[in-house]
């Protein structure tokens, strides 16, 4: 049998060519990371800033618990204790190591319970629909209807300080942003058609969740979500510095620059130093998560 | 307009109810006894009863709730555990001073922010572009408590320009409109205008740029409008937005100052809220959140009907 199209003249080009793989998401992804540098920059601080939490006793030069009050406040750049002693006597330079354990686990824990329990919700909401939805996401719009350090302050102000309240409660803070970013995306992807051919084809809700939806929304949230790690950050060392999150004698940053907040006339420099660490780290993640956006192209 | 209106009020009822039932529920979340700080350690089982029952902790958690709220709208947020006061009294007197702050930084962090989001949208990818960039990133990624550290250890106690702490001279907690008072708001203001700042120039940035990307812009140069003119056109369908961006802010501020507060000692409603946290005061932590929400609340609603109002393609669901 002929078929019309050889009766057409032939293409050489065409026939010749192999068929090529055209390079997938992920490849573009990484191309566009590795040409931003600001970010890789920011990626290699928080590794950084990870690794000295992680191996704070081998590098910490003294014990940051054992203090003094004949060494109480020395300056930055004093024998033996090259970023100074705190207001107990205490060295800065491993209280700042160990403050990393302490201040990333404050920061970055919060995020990761709220992606997965925002998700959950908002990826349900979103599939589901209808009356389900509008109360669901009602439900949510009353905790967004809080500016987020009052709810914050409020709900660790009302359990009690600890850290285990400040975790509570920047979890629940950090639910309602990253729940309605979860359902916006799931809304778009399940009138995709393939979703519709899915469901044509006889696949139900939990199948079609996890082969078509996930995949395509967990991208998006989890982007969202790590641009919130900065200021989950800020807000927990925030907790801590209004006396609301780890307690004394721990070493954690905000809580340091509570305690320092008396020496700002004698040892303004020391004073300031554990500010510094969370302005790094607030930045570096702050900067790899913008990174992160534009590279796998995600507008959230 | 009248009909987008009237769905928008019918909206906020359940938030506002949410709001109440959140606050309310602040209380009862809260381990031991509301009211551990006033009874003595040693009180008899009888003195507790009486205690509950003058507070009404004894009811079902529905009828002190509906109670509340009753009394909440006559403008009664219940006394003080710690003072004795009426709560809605010293929130009031807070909220004054917290508003004046968060004002006057809104309208700081508002006027740079637009600078830069504007400079910065409108030469994309120039120095300018980068510089402003960067700034707007410290602006969201610093921690503003720390930065009031900064500029008090920078102004107050290496230069001696400005005062370190508090509203006024002599601790004065009434703000009034002459130089004394305004020293005293110079610091708390800019280092609260720093957020702000960084958020507004994000936003003008990648709004400016995506309006000149639009065709209307080519269009309106081939017509021949000069620069100017255009720029007129980039800000109308700037503003909505702009505006939108500022309230929220505003309204995160109000509730977002109790950190600013305690570095300053600014006697507002953060001032309050600490006060109130540690003494374990729990109306009076209730009564200063639910006005600092319903504030916010209100805030949402103000913007929405503005934006709507100045552009009638945005009506929000």
């Amino acid at each position: 049998m002929t078929s019309v199209a050889s009766l057409l003249p032939q293409d050489p080009a065409k026939t010749v060519a192999p068929i090529e793989r055209s390079p997938g998401y992920w490849s573009g992804v990484g191309k566009r990371f590795r040409n931003d540098k600001l970010a890789i920059a920011a990626g290699i601080l928080v590794l950084l800033l990870i690794l000295m939490a992680i191996f704070a006793p081998l590098i910490a030069p003294m014990d940051p618990y054992a203090g003094r009050t004949i060494r109480r406040l020395r300056p930055v750049g004093t024998d033996g204790f090259p970023l100074g002693t705190d207001e107990l006597g205490r060295d800065m330079l491993s209280r700042l190591i160990y403050g990393a354990r302490y201040s990333l686990m404050m920061g970055v824990t919060p995020v990761l319970m709220a992606f997965g329990v925002g998700s959950l919700i908002g990826i349900i909401a979103g599939y589901v629909g209808g009356k389900t939805n509008t109360v669901m996401m009602r439900t949510i719009d009353v905790f967004y209807a809080f500016p987020s350090v009052l709810l914050a302050v409020a709900l660790s102000g009302a359990l009690g300080a600890g850290i285990q309240n400040a975790l509570v409660s920047l979890t629940v803070v950090f639910i309602p942003p990253i729940a309605r970013v979860a359902e916006a995306v799931t809304t778009q992807v399940r009138n995709r058609d393939y979703v519709e051919a899915a469901r044509a084809s006889g696949a139900n809700a939990l199948t079609i969740i996890r082969v078509h939806v996930l995949g395509n929304v967990l991208g998006p949230i989890f982007v969202y979500a790590t641009g919130l790690i900065s200021v989950s950050m800020i807000l927990a060392s925030g907790l801590s510095f209004l006396g609301l999150g780890v307690r004394p004698p721990e070493p954690e940053w905000g809580l340091m620059l509570n305690t320092l907040r008396t020496a700002i006339y004698n040892q303004p420099l020391v004073a300031a130093l554990p500010g510094v660490m969370i302005f790094i780290t607030s930045i570096s993640f702050n900067v790899l998560a913008d990174g992160l956006r534009n590279a796998m192209d995600v507008k959230v | 307009m009248l009909v987008y209106l009237g769905k928008r009020l019918v909206y906020t009822i359940p938030i506002v109810i949410g709001v109440s039932v959140v606050c309310f529920g602040l209380v009862h979340i809260a381990p031991g006894d509301p009211l551990v700080s006033v009874l003595p350690p040693d009180a008899s089982e009888e003195l507790k009863m009486q205690m509950m029952r003058a507070y009404g902790f004894d009811r079902p958690y529905y009828e002190q709730f509906l109670l509340w709220c009753w009394r909440a709208l006559q403008g009664d947020l219940g006394v003080s555990i710690a003072t004795g006061r009426s709560v809605a009294s010293e929130v009031l007197r807070a909220v004054k001073n917290t508003l004046l702050l968060s004002f006057v930084a809104t309208l700081i962090g508002f006027f740079f922010g637009l600078l830069f989001g504007f400079v910065a949208g409108y030469f994309r990818n120039s120095p300018i572009d980068k510089i402003a960039s960067i700034l707007s990133v410290i602006g969201v990624s610093v921690p503003h408590y720390w930065l009031g550290m900064v500029l008090v250890i920078i102004f107050s106690v290496q230069l001696n320009w400005l005062p370190p702490t508090g509203a006024g001279p002599g601790g004065s907690a009434d703000w009034q409109p002459d130089w004394a008072h305004f020293r005293h708001l110079i610091l708390p203001a800019i280092t609260m205008s720093v957020i702000p700042m960084g958020i507004v120039a994000r936003t003008i940035r990648a709004l400016v740029a995506d309006i000149l990307s639009q065709d209307f812009v080519p269009a309106l140069r081939a017509k021949g409008l000069s620069e100017l003119g255009i720029f007129g056109h980039v800000v109308k369908n700037a503003a909505p937005t702009a505006l939108a961006v500022m309230g929220l802010q505003l309204g995160y501020l109000l509730g977002g100052s109790i950190l600013i507060e305690t570095v300053f000692s600014w006697p507002g409603t953060g001032f309050l809220l600490n006060a109130a946290i540690f003494q374990r005061d729990l109306p009076l932590l209730q009564g200063t959140i639910l006005v600092l929400a319903l504030f916010f609340v209100l805030l949402n609603l103000i913007v929405d009907v503005i934006q709507t109002a100045i552009d009638p393609r945005i009506q929000r669901s």
